[in-house]
Order: structure tokens, then C-alpha cells, then sequence
């Protein structure tokens, strides 16, 4: 049951990046890949040929929730990680909107780590882009949960001991239906990917490596930029052999059983995974698991991407369900229900 | 042989059992029976928070009390008249609260070695005269209801199951309730089970049957209708009021019911009759937390839902921030708080008012908002719409309170007209408001800022918790955010001009006290000032609706009295607003036992005060 008359969700042809660009000042630090995943999600937007009065933007606290603000479109900035809670009222509500979060490890994984693993689980129809730093930045520079271990921050002075989060792991742990990753200065990598979650039924959740150079500079050095970027990205696309390193290294099964990064030249062919996103979670979680840190060869692009009912529609079915079966409501009827007498 | 029926006004009866033994259900239906008769009545279970406790202990009595009337009453009654006892646990647990010299009606067949254990009898009290002065009934109804559906073919365990309805039918006979409000009950919801259908009938038949047949029993009681306002009527407890008043905001509103919600105890009750409303385009979200279940209704508001989501103490807690944030964001909303016994798990199945400083305080920074309590089961429907009334057309979150007494409790209840309803009108932005620009905080006559959802053509604007000025914008300058804070609070104190003026009880005019309360005390103290009354002497009442922001009259109206006396079920709170606010020397007189007040404890405290 659509609330609202629907419209033609097409404006074709006639949106630009202006189109999505709010007149405000934008205050990140110069030199931050939030100015990159901005410009990116900006260009991006128009060819989903979508009225910038159907999308909406939902932020929570830190640098990531500036976003909304920087959008001109419908926008929501939150509270701390509660992005996605906000998120799923409005998508529930209002399956005629496109609705996009952004958050970062902070306010995704730490402070709002419920809601994220909910909405993914339910599958609620909603683009989540973690920017992901590894450092809270907005605090000026505390330990997050995607710190490596022994990391020297003002909260942690002789290093820190928590372990980190795998946000790709988490994701699919949660059950979500679409997994990515992309890297903040890779504009048409980001594109690509930003392109597969819009067209994705459900929830997405795209990790991105974001570079905070004030609090954390070159935590993703050697996957974003040149030329160690080229020997370390492990591009995974669907159906393909997973080679990389211009073809010199490849992910294969090993001995036993698990996954390792090995020659290309002593790999026996059969051996060389062959990415499948819609197969069973558990190469999605193997392939999450190839590095520990973006300090060795790390995959990016599509993990994982499976249909499921979405939660908004289901909850809509049922709806219509028992309109169809009962009738649409009559609330006298529903005032008389029970036992009732008259008094004269 | 023919037995005497005598007349009885008004009579209150306590059914006490185990947890497992269904008194609940026999005092609802018991209830049901009793208000298509006709009587006023008033209800009150008492429950244990164990959903099971060791059968047989004093701790897992669980326990259910009415007063009917053959005129209009407003409390489930201070001490029962009649105790029906299911076990010895119950005895103990419940025969303090019973009148003296009042009847009781006991399970014998319960009063074994093995139960008196139990229960820390150290001999029985059925014999060793510790119910001297009561007039006893000892039935053994546990061999009796097990003879009477010995035909068919259940095992004992399940033949002993029906006993809450031998009781029922026994009871039942002594009041003389209708059979067929009952039997159409049962028929309705064991009519696909005929077993258990044609247990249930015999032991409720066989019940009522051994009242009037055996010699047991000498005398049953008539209590005529009370006189009431022609109408149709229905029994309804506060929980089903206030989720038929949400829907009835949805229709009257136009805008989608979207009840998002944690599940808590008393609150759950509201997700439960909501989620099976789904022909009314009402949506239910279980969400992971409490957090997450505000800020799913607070985004289905912006996305022009009419967003709800209810909870008690604990989870008000938890909703604090999301609350702060509904208040900067200027949208409509509504929280219900069915309050419990705090703090923290408190007591979670007894009843408290100890909420109303949280409602409206308990948030950082200055927040504030509006807040309306509930003070009957049936007024809990008028709240629902006048909560969601004011969040609408004000454009800001309401807190609505009820409490677990009101939400567990039931009484008659006159259906309103639809046509009557108020109507509540969205008043979606739909164009620019400022020459071309449209500006997300100009605000209206009432202070209230436009409502546009997203979709609406030209409308986009980016809303969330950092100040901002009146355009709009993120603002951190110092002036303009005490600009900010002082006309958010002019919006929610301008809504005192669309409110009712506070009505004073007074009927001679020469009161010297008044008993000024909120929430579910109306009851208590509309019977307390009536008894008072009858003793020849004069007080007035009054009864907040609105706690935020107060009738305009409230000063007037308390300064008119030599004193003020305020009961709560809480440490003062009310007490402690009306003195700051008003600077009157307001009394308090405090109840925190997870009961309601007892008229006749505020009767006492008030002849207190008067000659004080």
C-alpha cells in the first residue's frame, strides 16, 4: 500500500551533479577523502535518473555526518549511530524513496552496532556507506573499533588492546545481502560499486577506505596509491578467477581448505577461486578474511550480493493481506468489537 | 428449596491463585459478564513478574480484584469483600487485604501438608482459627471439577486445569451474572477443541450448579445495574483504549499509524493489539532496542507517518536522546510511557506514577515538551488522539503517560461517535513559504515549523540535532541559540492555548481543600472526596490532563484554596512542580507500594488536612 500517489521516478536526462549539490560551504580538513566520496556520490547520483526529492540522506555523528548537509536532497542528520534506525522508519514507511546512510566506523560499528547488524539482517531497503578510517576523527583522534591492535592514540597511549572489527565480515555475519568495499580515491571503482548497491533490492552496505590525513595519514597507503595500489588490490568481480598483482598473484584453495594468495605461475589452475556473489557466505567471509589489515593484498568490490524479501515490501504484503481478508478498517467496527450492550 | 437473594450495592472480589491455576482469566471473564449486566465496575490484576513461579509459593500468587456497583464507582475497591482462594499461598498472600468479617471461599481440596509447606503454614489455617470472624466457604473444587469431566476422558492433569472455571461458575451463581456471556466466551475460543470446549462448560456449569444446589450456600446477592448515560457500551482496559485511540488518531488524521516498539513489560501489550490492527494500514516494527524503536517511529514521522512508539521507565530511559532529538527536529511524534515501578527493573508488574519529572526533564539541554496523562482505562482513548493532536499541530514529539494499574485495569466505557472524534489535520508543506526559497524553521502562528516529506516537489531541506537558525542553517552563534532555546519553549507553553481550562469539583463552593491530582488517581480520589462529602463536609478536586504545559488557570485555581493536597503514586513530583511553579505551599501524600491509593487511606489523609 503505496501512501502517497506515486510518480515517475525518472527525470531523464536532465540531472547534473549540481542538481545534488547543496549551496553550503563544505567543512572537512583539506585533504580529506571525504571530499573524494562526496564528489563521487555526487556525479554518481544523476544516472540513477532519480528526482533529488525522492532520495534522502541519513547521517549520524562524526566527520561522515556532515554528509547530509552537503547533499541537496531530502536529509536527516541523526544522533550518534543511530543513522540506520532512523533510516529503516523512513524506508518502512516510504518504499517509493531512495535512502542512502552515511556513517563511519565510529558511529557504524562502535556506538550504533546494533542498529547497523538490525537493518541489515531485516534487509531494509537502504544504501549504508561506511567510511571507514579507522580513527575517530571528530574527537580529535581516538582509537576506533577498526584501530589495529597496538595502535598509539590520545586514548591509548601505550597502545591499544582491543581487537579490531572486519566491517566485511561483520556485514555478512549480520546476514546482509550485499557486501562491498571501495577506496575513497577510486572514483570509478566507487562508481561501479555505488552503481550494483543502488540497483540492489534491500540493504547494502559498502565499506569505504577513507583516508583521515589529520588523525590517521596512509592507514590504506599501500591499497590507494600508486603504484603499490596496483600490486595490492585484490578486484573481485563476479564469475571471474580472483587474480591480481597485473596478473602475478591470484586467491587459490589451499591445502587445507583454506584460502591463500599464491602464484599465478605454480597456482594449478583449478585451484584459482572463481568469484560467485550470489554462492554461499562462506567464500564472501574466506575472501573478507585474506588480509587482516589493509597492510597486505585486500579484496574489494562485491563480496556478496543475494535476494531476499525486502522488509518495507513484506510489511506492505501483509497489509494488503489483511485488508484483502477483513476489509479496510472501520473503526466504529473496531469500537464495538467484543461484548457491548445498550443503556436507554 | 428456594434460597434467599438479598441486595448488595456495590461488592469487591478478590480471585487468588497460582500463577498457573488462570486467574486472570477468570477475573476478565467474570469482568465481562459483570459489565454487560450492566453494573459500573473497576478492575485491578496483580500479577507476579515470574511468568511461572514454584507453584504453590506466596511470591507466585497471582491475583485479581473487581469492585461492581449498582452505581458509578471509580476504584477497583480498597479491601475485598470476598476472597476466592485457589491454594494456601493465595490465603496468605491476600487475607490482610479482605474486610474484616468477610467472606472467603477456598479451594479445600489445595490445603494438603505439601501446600501449607509451601505456602510457610505451620498448621492449617483452615482449623487452627486463624479465619475466625470470616465467614468461610470450604468447597473442594478441585475433586468436584475433576468428577464433572471425569466422561471425558482427560488426564487428571487436565481435568484439574478447569477449576478457575468451577470457581467462576460458582461465583458466578452468587451474584447472579449471566451464564450465556460466559458460555458464548468459551464456545468462541474452545469451539475447535471440543475437549477442552466441554471441560471448561462442565466445570463452569458444575460450579454454578453446587451454589445453587448445595446446602453450602445459603443466600446469593443481586446487584442491579448502575444508571447510566444512554449509549452503547463495551469493557475496555486501558492498553486496548489506547491502542484503539492511536488508530482512531491514524483515521481521524488521515496519516499512517507506524508503531515501532521494544518489547516491555506493561508496554507490550500496546505492540500486541496494534500489530494485529494491520486492515488499518497500521504498521508495527519489534525493533532491536528501545533506541532503535524511537528513532524508527522518529523517521517514519519525517517520512509523514504518524510516528508512536511506547515503552516504560527502563526504555525512557534509553529513548532520552532521540526524544532531544525530535524536539530540535520540530516533527510530530508520540511516546508512550506505561510506567512501572522503578528504579531500574524496579518492580515490572506493579504500578508506579513516578515518571512525570522524566517526562518532563529528562533530557540534557532545555527540551522541552509537551505531556499529557491518561487518568481512566477509557480515557486512555481520548489521550492517545490528544497526544497525537497536539504533536501534529504543534510539530513537536508529546510524551504520553499511562501506568501499569491503567493499562491492566478495565471498566465500562460509553463507545463514542466517530463523527465526535476530533479531527486532526496534517497541514503538509506543499509549496515554497518564503517568495521562491522554502525555509524548513519559519514558523507559524503557533510557533510550529512546516512538516515537508520527502517526495514533495522543491521541498528539500536537511534537518538534524546541531542548532540552527531561523532559516534553517547550522548556526553556532551564542545569541542566536538562546533565541533557538526560548522559542521552543514559547511553542510548547503557547500550546496552553489550545487546552482546556482546568474544571474544579467543587459543588457547594465552600471548600477550603483541594485535592489536585493526575494520572490514574482520578478514581481514587473522585471516591475519597465523595466519602468525604457524605460526612457532611466540603472539599474540592481537579485532575491535570495536561502536565506540560499546565491549563492556564492552574495558578488560579490552586492559589484559591487554603491548601492544596496532591496524592501520587511517586515522591511528590506534581507537588514539587505546582510549588516551584506557582510558589503554593502544595502537600503532598505519597502511595510507592506498586498499588493504586486506596480511597479510604486518601479519605483518612484528607480529613487530616482539613483540620490541620
Amino acid at each position: 500500500m503505496s501512501d502517497r500517489p506515486a510518480e515517475p521516478d525518472g527525470v531523464v536526462g536532465t540531472l547534473t551533479k549540481k542538481d545534488f549539490t547543496a549551496d553550503r560551504e563544505v567543512r572537512w580538513c583539506p585533504g580529506c577523502g571525504d571530499y573524494a566520496i562526496l564528489a563521487t556520490v555526487q556525479s554518481f547520483l544523476p544516472e540513477l535518473g532519480v528526482s533529488p526529492d525522492r532520495i534522502v540522506f541519513v547521517s549520524g555523528i562524526g566527520c561522515s555526518g556532515r554528509f547530509t548537509y552537503y547533499m541537496d536532497t531530502y536529509g536527516v542528520h541523526g544522533i550518534h549511530g543511530r543513522a540506520p534506525a532512523l533510516a529503516t522508519g523512513i524506508a518502512t514507511a516510504r518504499p517509493d524513496l531512495h535512502v542512502w546512510v552515511v556513517t563511519g566506523d565510529g558511529d557504524g560499528l562502535s556506538i550504533g552496532g546494533n542498529h547497523l547488524i538490525h537493518a541489515l539482517r531485516r534487509n531494509v531497503n537502504i544504501k549504508i556507506l561506511l567510511f571507514n578510517n579507522q580513527i575517530y576523527g571528530l574527537t580529535k583522534g581516538q582509537y576506533s573499533p577498526t584501530s589495529e591492535e597496538g595502535k598509539v592514540t590520545k586514548s591509548t597511549p601505550f597502545g591499544s588492546v582491543d581487537h579490531p572489527f572486519n566491517p566485511i565480515a561483520l556485514a555478512l555475519g549480520a546476514e546482509a545481502t550485499f557486501v562491498a568495499r571501495t577506496i575513497d580515491n577510486d572514483r570509478q571503482h566507487m562508481t561501479q560499486v555505488l552503481r550494483q548497491a543502488a540497483a540492489h533490492r534491500g540493504a547494502a552496505f559498502v565499506e569505504i577506505y577513507q583516508n583521515c590525513n589529520v588523525f590517521n595519514d596512509g592507514a590504506f597507503d599501500l591499497l590507494r596509491e600508486k603504484p603499490q595500489g596496483i600490486h595490492n588490490q585484490i578486484r573481485l568481480e563476479h564469475g571471474k578467477p580472483i587474480v591480481f598483482d597485473e596478473g602475478r598473484r591470484c586467491v587459490a584453495v589451499g591445502d587445507n581448505g583454506r584460502l591463500v594468495i599464491a602464484d599465478v605461475e605454480t597456482t594449478p589452475p583449478d585451484r584459482i577461486v572463481v568469484h560467485d556473489v550470489h554462492g554461499r557466505p562462506s567464500l564472501a567471509f574466506a575472501l573478507a578474511h585474506t588480509s587482516d589489515r589493509p597492510t597486505e593484498p585486500t579484496c574489494i568490490g562485491v563480496f556478496r550480493e543475494v535476494e531476499r524479501p525486502v522488509y518495507g515490501e513484506a510489511m506492505d504484503r501483509q497489509i494488503e493481506l489483511a485488508t484483502q481478508r477483513l476489509g479496510p478498517g472501520d473503526l466504529d467496527q473496531l469500537l464495538h468489537s467484543g461484548d457491548t450492550w445498550v443503556v436507554r | 428449596m428456594t434460597k434467599a437473594v438479598e441486595e448488595r450495592q456495590r461488592v469487591v472480589i478478590r480471585f487468588a491463585g497460582d500463577s498457573g491455576d488462570g486467574m486472570q482469566l477468570t477475573g476478565d471473564r467474570f469482568t465481562n459478564a459483570t459489565a454487560v449486566l450492566g453494573n459500573d465496575l473497576a478492575t485491578l490484576p496483580d500479577f507476579p513478574a515470574e511468568i511461572r513461579a514454584p507453584a504453590g509459593t506466596v511470591h507466585g500468587v497471582s491475583a485479581f480484584q473487581i469492585q461492581f456497583a449498582s452505581e458509578d464507582i471509580t476504584t477497583p475497591g480498597d479491601h475485598p469483600n470476598v476472597l476466592v482462594a485457589m491454594n494456601p499461598a493465595a490465603l496468605k498472600a491476600e487475607l490482610d487485604s479482605v474486610e474484616k468479617g468477610g467472606t472467603i471461599i477456598v479451594n479445600e481440596d489445595a490445603f494438603i501438608q505439601r501446600n501449607l509447606e509451601k505456602a510457610h503454614y505451620t498448621s492449617n489455617p483452615l482449623e487452627d482459627g486463624t479465619l475466625d470472624g470470616y465467614q468461610v466457604y470450604r468447597v473442594p473444587m478441585t475433586s468436584i471439577t475433576v468428577r464433572a469431566v471425569e466422561e471425558l476422558g482427560l488426564s487428571r492433569k487436565e481435568a484439574e486445569r478447569s477449576k478457575n472455571m468451577f470457581a467462576l461458575g460458582l461465583v458466578s451463581w452468587m451474584y447472579g451474572r449471566p451464564t450465556d456471556v460466559t458460555l458464548n466466551w468459551l464456545q468462541k475460543k474452545f469451539g475447535d477443541k471440543p475437549q477442552v470446549y466441554d471441560a471448561n462448560v462442565a466445570a463452569f456449569k458444575a460450579g454454578y450448579n453446587f451454589g445453587e444446589t448445595t446446602e453450602l450456600f445459603g443466600t446469593s446477592y443481586r446487584v442491579p445495574p448502575a444508571p447510566a448515560e444512554p449509549g452503547t457500551y463495551r469493557n475496555v482496559s486501558g492498553a486496548s483504549a489506547l491502542a484503539m485511540g492511536l488508530v482512531a488518531a491514524s483515521v481521524r488524521s488521515g496519516l499512517p499509524l507506524f508503531y515501532a516498539s521494544y518489547p516491555i513489560t506493561p508496554a507490550s501489550e500496546l505492540l500486541h493489539e496494534l500489530s494485529r490492527l494491520k486492515n488499518f494500514g497500521v504498521r508495527t516494527l519489534q525493533a532491536e532496542d528501545e533506541i532503535a524503536a524511537a528513532g524508527i517511529a522518529l523517521g517514519a514521522s519525517f517520512a509523514g507517518h504518524l510516528g508512536v512508539t511506547g515503552t516504560s521507565g527502563p526504555g525512557m530511559d534509553l529513548k532520552a536522546e532521540t526524544i532531544g532529538l525530535a524536539v530540535v527536529l520540530e516533527l510530530p511524534m508520540v511516546i508512550i510511557d506505561v510506567q512501572r515501578a522503578g528504579p531500574s527493573t524496579g518492580m515490572p508488574t506493579k504500578t508506579e506514577a513516578s515518571d512525570l519529572l522524566m517526562a518532563l526533564f529528562g533530557r540534557h539541554g532545555e527540551s522541552p515538551m509537551p505531556v499529557v496523562a491518561a487518568y481512566t482505562p477509557g480515557n486512555c482513548f481520548d489521550a492517545a488522539i490528544e497526544a497525537c493532536r497536539i504533536a501534529v499541530a504543534h510539530r513537536t514529539p508529546v510524551v504520553l503517560l499511562s501506568d501499569t494499574f491503567l493499562s491492566n485495569s478495565s471498566e465500562p466505557w460509553r463507545i463514542p461517535e466517530v463523527d465526535s472524534l476530533p479531527v486532526i489535520d496534517p497541514r503538509f508543506a506543499t509549496g515554497p513559504n518564503a517568495g521562491t526559497e522554502f525555509l524548513p524553521y519559519l514558523r507559524d502562528e503557533n510557533l510550529a515549523r512546516p512538516w515537508a516529506v520527502p517526495g514533495t516537489p522543491g521541498l528539500r531541506h536537511q534537518i538534524g540535532g546541531l542548532e540552527k537558525d531561523e532559516s534553517g542553517s547550522i548556526s553556532y552563534d551564542g545569541p542566536n541559540h538562546e533565541r533557538m532555546t526560548h522559542l521552543r519553549a514559547a511553542k510548547v507553553a503557547k500550546i496552553a492555548d489550545d487546552i482546556p481550562p482546568l474544571e474544579v469539583d467543587d459543588p457547594d463552593g465552600s471548600a477550603e481543600v483541594l485535592v489536585l491530582g493526575w494520572g490514574s488517581t482520578y478514581g481514587t480520589i473522585r471516591a475519597a472526596a465523595r466519602r468525604v462529602r457524605e460526612r457532611g463536609l466540603s472539599v474540592a478536586t481537579a485532575h491535570l490532563y495536561h502536565l506540560n504545559p499546565f491549563p492556564k488557570n492552574t495558578g488560579e485555581v490552586v492559589r484559591a484554596y487554603r491548601k492544596v493536597l496532591i496524592p501520587e503514586m511517586n515522591m511528590g513530583q506534581l507537588a514539587m512542580l505546582i510549588r516551584a511553579r506557582y510558589l503554593v505551599d502544595a502537600i503532598g501524600y505519597s502511595k510507592i507500594q506498586g498499588l493504586p491509593i486506596f480511597a479510604g487511606e486518601l479519605e483518612d489523609r484528607i480529613l487530616e488536612v482539613m483540620q490541620a
